[in-house]
């Protein structure tokens, strides 16, 4: 198989979901859905995956002499939880940035929402729908929670400066709309207590909260996220996932995340694509991802 | 709010709502934070949501006689619940929200619970996860619907689905409203009003049953006791499940028209707090002792000048604080200087803590230090101590504004009588708030409640010259000395505790002829001390054992042996000889209890060499025994311990030694 060779996958399955998968494709996904009695709730989740909201194609990008992604081509479907995963230095960060418009490739094709991507700034992912969290949180530590959420909304303020300067008249019922939008997601993110804590105190994992909060501010239609998980403890695992199965299930966000606790990963995700120094090794569902012998080179080293 | 006085005195809490909605109708009756914004509700609002809510809750079939369970946080449509559920003869039974499955499992089974109201997903799963032995229960309504969406309808609804049934009824049918009053009306004083479980300590909960005139009464009496009105507001933070909070919060509130917030999640019930500004609010001693230890954190790290200027007014506020609360004369200078302080440093800082607009405190449930408790009043701030339990709807005594002794837990409240019993020095009570009786335990209420109805506290304490009674320990672990003296074990550890070198206590002498004690020093405060005097250590164990620590655990336990001296009844429970543990008592050990309580029986077999050596009168003596580290490991920690003297002294209060024969 060459590296970028596409596994035929679950996820393309269901009645009102356009396929783009070959039809062959399309009827062995049905086909092995039924077989597993299609009651489970990854199932129940792939049926209601659709269209191909981003796709990368043939995506080869490198700085000066080095290649961070070499020839890398997979989608991401409407409404599924899509994880990068692959060891140290293999280009997952490179590839988000890629996906977000922060780097624009030498060769290849982005296409979102049914668009090519031409070369823009990071501003018109996030105006486009796209919105990300950071491997390392990225927030501004001198303010609050809420004003760090509220940054979020800024793209999404109609009102120009000299309005929301004023604070006054429209600016201030626009305010109030926004904060509601926020409000709710604090209510959701279950960080009332620190709303008014200039984030720069709060502990690593509250901040990873509070980060996703602001991501989710801008409601985007995809949502990156690079490691939602680094350096939590275990329960702060179990919350966090647990935000983004409810984020994905209930406000129907396509989720592609990077993450390295393979554990979360396989739970999570409903299909796993895994880089391994800047090139596709694998690509499926967590199950055939696992049981792939690249995969298990790549993560256990190969005996010689 | 003169036009609008009661004519007659309600008698139940339904009543209460229904002329609340009349007298106060605009006024604010409830306020929770929602989406970081205060949301109220007024008392003729709240009776509409109160009477869809009802209404919505017969639908489902809830009838007279049913129990309901309520499990949650403070939240306004709880509360609201028991008042539906009373509007309809069925009886709330609240549990504590922290509560694991299986210890509500045998509540909901004993109480019978047909209907439980929840507060969210945790509590539906927790319920979930039991229902197969509760064949009773019927349906679970939950007010958060967050994460519940996929979950089986046929057996839940949400309390804003029952509110919009309710009201559907009474738009279609113009006769619901009149019936559901008449349901009202139709609620007599006597009848049962909510069933309250207590954590029980030994054995299985008892479910205490209230009466309406338990709760309206001892609501009303305390009312008056501290002139609540209808401006005074609380915030309501402590478990539902508690009779505190039900009379406190539901009691006192339904029958003076007084405000209840509900925070926004107990993780921000100190900001709501602050936003709030109380006026009536209620804390165990160890929230104050949060609160204190938060302040004087914070202040390590203010600047030098606020820092001066912080422990300046402080020894001000400790000098004349208390005689400027309680209306005594303070001299001229002390005035002004405290007039300064408040002004530069005690008002800042009880707006801080939310007390700005505080007009009483109350503390309970165990014992508060005397210094502690002196600082928050020395701030100006009226906190007072209460003595009650579940069985008395609270209030059996409190301490009147003015007469304010860290010592005593006040007077009987109004109508409240209290009696001595001769010979064990229980203290026995009788008071509008007794009990109707435990649910399904005639066996306990006999236990309880004599045939006059008095009810027996289980603690034991006397009435001191002032007229104020003085807890001295539970009733079954006073003991007597070969003397014949009292000997109240758990008095003296909670006084030795109150030293803040003293970690733990454990005080011998049922029997003997003198009183002794284990002590385990507290690391944090001897190590602070230690770093500051050079004295080098490794571990407890050699902390413990230096000579320096001795003579400082001797000098504290020697000032308590004087100020028991001073104490009828107790003055015989002198510490003779003491030992410093070479060893932290520690539950792993099964020294404690989980929520760190001496367990005496299995202390004294297990250090049984060292009970001996404290009353043969050696000097020295050798223990070893086996403890299990954190990762289950066992080991043996064996040293030589000294055995230290402390002088006695004789009695000074003879006065009262008739309540000790």
């Amino acid at each position: 198989m060459s590296s970028n060779t596409v596994m035929p996958v679950a996820p393309a399955a269901g009645s009102t979901a356009a396929s783009t998968q070959p039809a062959e494709a399309s009827g062995l996904a049905v086909a092995a859905a039924r077989a597993a009695g299609g009651a489970g709730s990854r199932e129940d989740r792939a049926r209601r995956t659709g269209e191909v909201i981003l796709s990368v194609e043939n995506v080869s990008l490198s700085f000066g002499g080095v290649r961070a992604i070499s020839d890398v081509s997979f989608d991401i479907r409407k409404g599924e939880i899509r994880a990068i995963i692959g060891p140290n230095g293999a280009g997952k960060t490179s590839m988000l940035n890629v996906i977000n418009g922060f780097y624009f490739p030498q060769q290849g094709v982005i296409t979102f929402k049914g668009e090519k991507r031409r070369e823009m700034r990071p501003y018109f992912a996030a105006s486009s729908g796209i919105s990300r969290t950071f491997q390392n949180v990225a927030l501004f530590k001198g303010m609050s929670t809420l004003d760090n959420m509220m940054a979020g909304r800024t793209l999404k303020m109609q009102r120009g400066i000299l309005w929301q300067a004023l604070r006054f008249g429209p600016a201030v019922n626009e305010e109030m709309r926004h904060r509601e939008v926020v409000e709710k997601l604090i209510d959701f993110l279950e960080i009332q207590h620190i709303r008014k804590v200039p984030v720069g105190k709060l502990p690593y994992g509250l901040q990873k909260r509070v980060e996703l909060g602001r991501a989710l501010a801008m409601e985007p239609e995809l949502l990156l996220l690079d490691e939602p998980m680094a350096g939590m403890n275990l329960e702060e695992k179990e919350d966090m996932s647990r935000f983004i199965i409810t984020i994905n299930q209930h406000l129907g966000t396509t989720i592609a995340l990077i993450e390295h606790d393979m554990g979360v990963v396989m739970d999570l995700s409903d299909r796993v694509v895994v880089l391994e120094y800047g090139r596709k090794i694998a690509d499926g569902t967590p199950d055939q991802v696992k049981a792939d012998p690249k995969v298990i080179d790549a993560y256990l080293g190969v005996s010689h | 709010m003169n036009a609008g006085q009661p004519q007659a005195n309600p008698d139940t809490v339904p009543k209460l709502l229904v002329r609340n909605a009349q007298v106060f109708a605009t006024r604010s009756a409830f306020r929770e934070k929602t989406l970081g914004i205060w949301q109220t509700w007024t008392w003729s609002e709240v009776l509409e949501e109160v009477r869809a809510l009802a209404l919505g809750l017969q639908a489902l079939g809830l009838g007279k006689g049913d129990t309901v369970a309520i499990i949650g946080d403070n939240r306004p449509h709880l509360y609201w619940t028991f008042t539906a559920a009373q509007s309809l003869g069925a009886i709330p039974v609240p549990l504590y929200q922290d509560s694991v499955a299986d210890e509500m499992a045998y509540v909901l089974d004993h109480a019978e619970v047909r209907f439980a109201v929840v507060e969210d997903q945790e509590q539906t799963d927790k319920l979930l996860s039991i229902a197969d032995r509760l064949p009773r229960l019927a349906r679970i309504v939950y007010h958060d619907p967050r994460g519940l969406e996929d979950y089986d309808p046929d057996r839940l609804t949400s309390i804003e689905a029952l509110q919009k049934t309710g009201r559907a009824k009474l738009a279609a049918d113009p006769g619901a409203a009149a019936a559901w009053m008449a349901g009202v009306e139709a609620g007599k004083g006597a009848d049962v009003s909510v069933m309250l479980y207590t954590s029980g300590t030994t054995g299985r909960p008892k479910g205490v049953m209230l009466t309406h005139d338990n709760v309206v009464i001892s609501g009303r009496n305390a009312n008056i006791f501290d002139r609540f009105t209808p401006e005074d507001t609380m915030i309501a933070y402590l478990p539902m499940a508690w009779v505190g909070d039900h009379i406190f919060s539901y009691g006192q509130a339904f029958a003076g028209g007084l405000t209840v917030c509900c925070p926004e999640s107990p993780e921000t019930a100190i900001d709501d707090r602050r936003e709030i500004g109380p006026s009536y609010f209620f804390a165990p001693p160890r929230v104050f002792e949060t609160m204190l230890t938060q302040i004087m954190v914070r202040m390590e790290d203010a600047g030098a000048i606020k820092k001066g200027m912080f422990h300046y007014f402080l020894k001000v506020a400790r000098r004349a604080g208390e005689n400027v609360l309680d209306g005594k004369p303070v001299g001229l200078v002390d005035r002004m200087l405290y007039g300064l302080g408040d002004l530069l440093v005690y008002a800042p800082l009880r707006n801080r803590i939310g007390f700005s607009n505080l007009r009483v405190a109350y503390t309970a449930g165990e014992a508060i230090g005397p210094e502690l408790f002196s600082f928050f009043r020395s701030l100006g701030i009226n906190l007072k101590q209460l003595y009650g339990q579940t069985e008395a709807s609270v209030f059996i005594t409190l301490q009147p504004d003015g007469e304010v002794f860290p010592e005593t837990v006040g007077k009987p409240g109004p109508d409240v009588q209290i009696r001595i019993e001769e010979g064990t020095g229980e203290v026995l009570f009788k008071s509008p708030g007794v009990f109707h009786k435990y649910f399904k335990n005639d066996e306990a209420t006999a236990a309880t409640k004599t045939a006059e109805g008095w009810v027996r506290t289980g603690d034991a304490g006397f009435i001191d010259a002032k007229g104020h009674l003085r807890i001295i320990d539970r009733a079954k672990d006073v003991g007597r000395l070969n003397s014949g003296a009292l000997f109240a074990p758990k008095y003296v550890e909670n006084r030795l505790k109150f030293y803040p070198e003293v970690k733990e206590a454990v005080v011998f002498g049922n029997g003997r002829d003198f009183a002794t004690a284990f002590i385990n020093i507290d690391l944090v405060s001897v190590g602070n001390w230690a770093e500051r005097n050079n004295v080098i250590y490794a571990s407890y164990q050699e902390l413990a054992a230096n000579p320096q620590v001795k003579d400082m655990i001797l000098k504290r336990v020697e000032e308590m042996n004087r100020s028991l001296a001073g104490e009828p009844l107790v003055s015989g429970s002198q510490v003779t000889r003491f030992l410093i543990l070479h060893k932290e008592l520690d539950a792993d050990d099964g020294e404690l209890t989980r929520t760190q309580k001496v367990r005496r029986g299995f202390i004294a077999d297990r250090y049984g060499a060292l009970i001996t050596a404290l009353y043969d009168g050696s000097r020295q003596a050798h223990i070893s025994v086996e403890v299990t580290y954190e990762d289950g490991r066992k080991g043996k920690i064996e040293g030589d311990v000294d055995i230290v003297d402390v002088p006695t002294f004789p009695s000074t209060a003879a006065t009262l030694k008739e309540a000790a024969e």
